[in-house]
């Protein structure tokens, strides 16, 4: 059985990362369910018995992670007893990170620190149990793990025979030689890596891999294996394609790749390179390159934007209080409430034999936090070709320029446009200046009018965003004449029917909207549309993108008083 | 573990030059790095750190007192003893909290003997030295506010849970980001002093570079830093140079007409830009010995200390830095 396929390579991947897992940081092990358990527990075997091992519970807090004072024995013993931090425990081992995809930022930063510090931090698997394109684990932790292995296609009859086991110290294998490093330098270029880390990672991976073969110079097939684990899956572009190379069978991770590789030898090296990163590249990325959102995964915008929400809300720090009805104790609040009082109260003949701290029920304090419901303002622009041309590029500059507030208020915005056919989300919810511009450069103009499509779009984003715990505001910008129904045809009446019932989906669910009329004439279509959706009329026959945005802004200073 | 040596970087030509200045100019308030993970942004800048002659404090000092100013910080300090210890370098974790950041109650003291005593937080361990923040546009607002202000003022001042404390914090403030995930306000952006850009670079030669050095250094520290030492040395007293000749170091009147005309073609909000603008060229004529500031000075710096002041015109795609080069085209050639 030759190698190939997700599981050979994630064996491959804790394979190498159990070799040199300071050089390596860590692996990210996305979906794989019971396969990836099995993995794992490999791995585990592969390790000296006496490496630590820890697991990172979601909702660590920064005294577990980092080390600090343990209250509760503080308390209990009448002095300070510190705790190690799980980071330190696990030094020199590995952390198990699970549901990564749901670690917010905070924790990311801490353990990217602990990463990229002076080596002494653990290395970490990220175990990845995201469903949806935006669920993953934070940017700044796939960054510094050089192996990313996606599971979720994996079968288990794909497992390859065991790996070898002659395996050499990857400090005894030679430095990658200039054609080597040209070769992945080469194929991270055309594979849109930009990230120098990356490159390290990969050089770092091909002497593992080396080592893994009981190697002490770099081979082919070691760089190979590199592109695969480290390069392919970080692919923001597919490769240039000159000359269409034989696909798959060269990408075998072990031994087998060295017969194959001297079938090639009219390949340059840096073509067997590209070519084993290719099989690695992420199946769906042709179809995120196309719907734009891959500059945001390519850049880590996902993960920032979803651990962004102020789901948990921002502390207020304590207040006095006893805790019931959910609130929390806030302990370290509560002893220095008490500790000023300690002299006085140890006065009290009561308490005089006591030589622990006297706390009282007027120190407990609890936690307080602000649901801050960030805003999300979310554009519905109609780009048919009814809503004539000049009123779309009003449209445009209202939407950068709200946009431009947005980013001095910290909400966000969202772009949908329909037209022909039906309706997209150009612009997922972004404070990004920079990907707004980008959306809303490539907005076409022209074609049917899929009212409903779009209002029902809408709709959805402002479901889903709501669920994440924010305030979403609706903005339509049409002429209110539909002539595309919601399944794509035609038909003046359906399609008018279709795009009430939608806006009346919008009432129903009580999202704040404003409907601005942009036809040169208001028509009462648009009118009895805004009537459905309860949304305030505002038709602005003549507006220019200033006065878009004067109205938006006085709509929604309005809903907010 | 050996730092990577701060000449041995390839390219990164205006980080570096912009963290130099800020070494030699700790008034400039702040350097802003824009760009994409894995670009050695922070590498530079621990880089820069290593390569700074250890500082002398008072022995035991938690607010890296120097020796003569013994017993001015809210300890007091007492020993009279001096300790050599390296620059500071304090990384600014994304999820800090303000009492970590700025200091606490000390709570281990107040257990023990029920005294009210300060726990100094980041901001004394990053004094005499540099505090790092990584995405830092992703960091709360009051936060930041804080830092800019006590990197700012050179003071931290604490008032809460019934301290009442200050304590020096000079430092050099570094932040980074990336615009795609999000922007910093303007109103903070415009406290930073200067703002790189940082790219990966896009030469072939030059990633295999970078992967030869990284893997040099890796394999023997000592050795690789003894390659560089005669490098390193030039940087060191580069620094030491423009030291010493910056507190005498000259604005001609014509540079400052410059400084203004250039603020004013490129719309710079405020003065603040214009303050910056003949603070960093005053202070790379400084570094590279030059007898007073001359135009090229000014040129050199313009696009970091006035790209990230600029108003910002969203329906106009030009970047910002292509908007200075212009004017400055227009303006002096």
């Amino acid at each position: 059985m030759t190698g190939g396929g997700p599981a050979a390579d994630a064996r491959l991947a804790l394979h190498l990362l159990a070799l040199a897992p300071v050089q390596l940081g860590g692996a990210c092990l996305r979906g794989g369910g019971p396969l990836r358990d099995m993995l794992v527990e490999e791995f585990r075997a592969l390790l000296d018995p006496d490496t630590p091992w820890r697991r990172l519970p979601p909702h660590i807090d920064d005294e577990r992670l980092l080390g600090g004072i343990d209250v509760a024995a503080s308390l209990a013993a009448g002095k300070a007893v510190r705790q190690t931090g799980l980071l330190v425990e696990a030094a020199g081992g590995i952390m198990a990170i699970p549901m990564a995809e749901r670690a917010g930022e905070a924790l990311a930063g801490r353990i990217a620190q602990s990463l990229d510090g002076n080596h002494r931090g653990p290395a970490v698997i990220l175990f990845d149990d995201g469903a949806s394109e935006d669920e993953r684990p934070p940017a700044s932790l796939l960054e510094r793990v050089a192996l990313h292995c996606d599971l979720t296609t994996a079968k288990t009859c794909e497992m390859p025979r065991s790996m070898p086991r002659e395996a050499i110290a990857p400090e005894h294998v030679g430095p990658v030689d200039d054609e080597g490093l040209s070769a992945l330098a080469g194929t991270a270029e055309a594979l849109g890596v930009d990230s120098v880390r990356a490159l390290l990672f990969a050089m770092a991976a091909a002497r593992t891999h080396a080592a893994a073969c009981g190697r002490r110079t770099v081979e082919a097939d070691d760089l190979a294996a590199a592109a695969r684990l480290v390069l392919g899956p970080r692919a923001t572009q597919m490769p240039p394609q000159p000359e269409q190379a034989p696909p798959a069978d060269k990408e075998a991770p072990d031994n087998d790749a060295r017969e194959q590789a001297s079938d090639q030898v009219e390949h340059t090296l840096e073509d067997i390179v590209l070519d084993a990163a290719t099989s690695s590249i992420p199946a769906d990325l042709l179809e995120r390159l196309a719907s734009g959102l891959m500059q945001s995964r390519a850049r880590g915008g996902g993960g920032g934007r979803r651990t962004r929400s102020r789901l948990r809300g921002k502390p207020l720090g304590a207040r006095p209080g006893l805790p019931r009805g959910g609130a929390r104790l806030a302990l370290v609040d509560t002893l220095r409430a008490a500790v000023p009082w300690q002299p006085i109260r140890r006065s009290d003949p009561a308490f005089a034999d006591r030589s622990t701290i006297v706390v009282r029920k007027e120190d407990v304090r609890v936690r307080r936090f602000e649901e801050r419901a960030a805003a999300v303002t979310i554009f519905c622009v109609d780009a048919s070709g009814s809503a004539a041309m000049a009123r779309l590029a009003e449209a445009k500059g209202a939407v950068e320029r709200l946009l431009a507030q947005a980013y001095v208020k910290r909400t966000e915005v969202a772009l949908i446009a329909f037209r022909g056919a039906g309706a997209e989300i150009l612009l997922p919810p972004t404070r990004s200046l920079t990907r707004a511009r980008r959306a809303l450069a490539a907005l076409p103009g022209g074609g049917g009018t899929p009212l409903a499509s779009g209002i029902s779009n809408a709709c959805l984003l402002a479901e889903a965003e709501q669920a994440k715990g924010r305030t979403p505001f609706l903005v339509f910008l049409t002429d209110g004449s539909a002539n595309v129904s919601r399944d794509g045809t035609g038909g003046r009446t359906r399609a008018r029917e279709d795009a009430d019932a939608a806006a009346k989906a919008i009432a129903a669910a009580g999202h704040s909207a404003i409907l601005i009329d942009i036809s040169p004439r208001p028509r009462p279509d648009a009118e009895q549309l805004a009537v459905s959706m309860r949304a305030r009329y505002l038709p602005l026959p003549l507006a220019d993108s200033g006065a878009i945005e004067r109205a938006v802004l006085d709509a929604q200073s309005r809903i907010a008083a | 573990m050996a730092r990577f040596p701060f000449s041995a970087i390839v390219g990164q030509d205006e980080m570096k030059t912009a963290l130099l200045i800020a070494a030699v100019e700790p008034a400039i308030g702040g350097v802003m790095v824009f760009g994409d993970r894995g670009t050695g942004k922070s590498t530079a800048a621990r880089a820069l750190a290593a390569l700074l002659p250890p500082i002398t404090v008072v022995e035991g000092c938690r607010f890296g007192c120097e020796p003569d100013q013994r017993g001015t910080c809210p300890d007091p300090c007492t020993s009279g003893r001096k300790a050599k210890q390296a620059v500071p370098f304090v990384d600014l974790p994304l999820g800090a909290t303000e009492d970590r950041v700025i200091g606490a109650l000390d709570l281990e003291r107040a257990l023990r003997a029920g005294e009210k005593s300060f726990e100094p937080g980041l901001l004394a361990r990053a004094h005499r030295g540099f505090l790092y923040v990584d995405e830092i546009n992703l960091l709360e607002d009051h936060l930041v506010d804080l830092l800019l202000d006590v990197a700012a003022s050179g003071e931290n001042l604490v008032e809460r849970e019934g301290l009442s404390v200050r304590h020096r914090a000079r430092f050099v403030l570094i932040g980074s980001g990336n615009p795609e995930e999000g922007e910093l306000r303007p109103q903070l952006l415009d406290r930073f002093g200067l703002s790189v850009e940082v790219r990966t670079p896009e030469s072939i030669p030059d990633r295999v570079e970078i992967m030869r050095r990284c893997s040099a250094q890796e394999r023997d520290p000592e050795g690789f830093a003894g390659q560089w030492d005669a490098a390193e040395q030039k940087v060191l007293r580069q620094i030491a140079r423009g030291q010493k000749k910056l507190p005498d170091m000259d604005v001609p009147d014509d540079v400052l007409h410059d400084a203004a005309e250039l603020c004013a073609a490129v719309r710079a909000d405020g003065l603040r830009g214009e303050l910056t603008l003949m603070r960093a060229a005053r202070a790379l004529a400084a570094l590279k010995g030059a007898k007073a500031v001359r135009r090229e000075h000014l040129l050199e710096v313009a696009p970091m200390a006035l790209r990230h002041r600029l108003r910002r015109d969203v329906l106009d795609e030009t970047g910002s830095t292509a908007r200075i080069e212009r004017a400055m085209e227009e303006l002096f050639e």
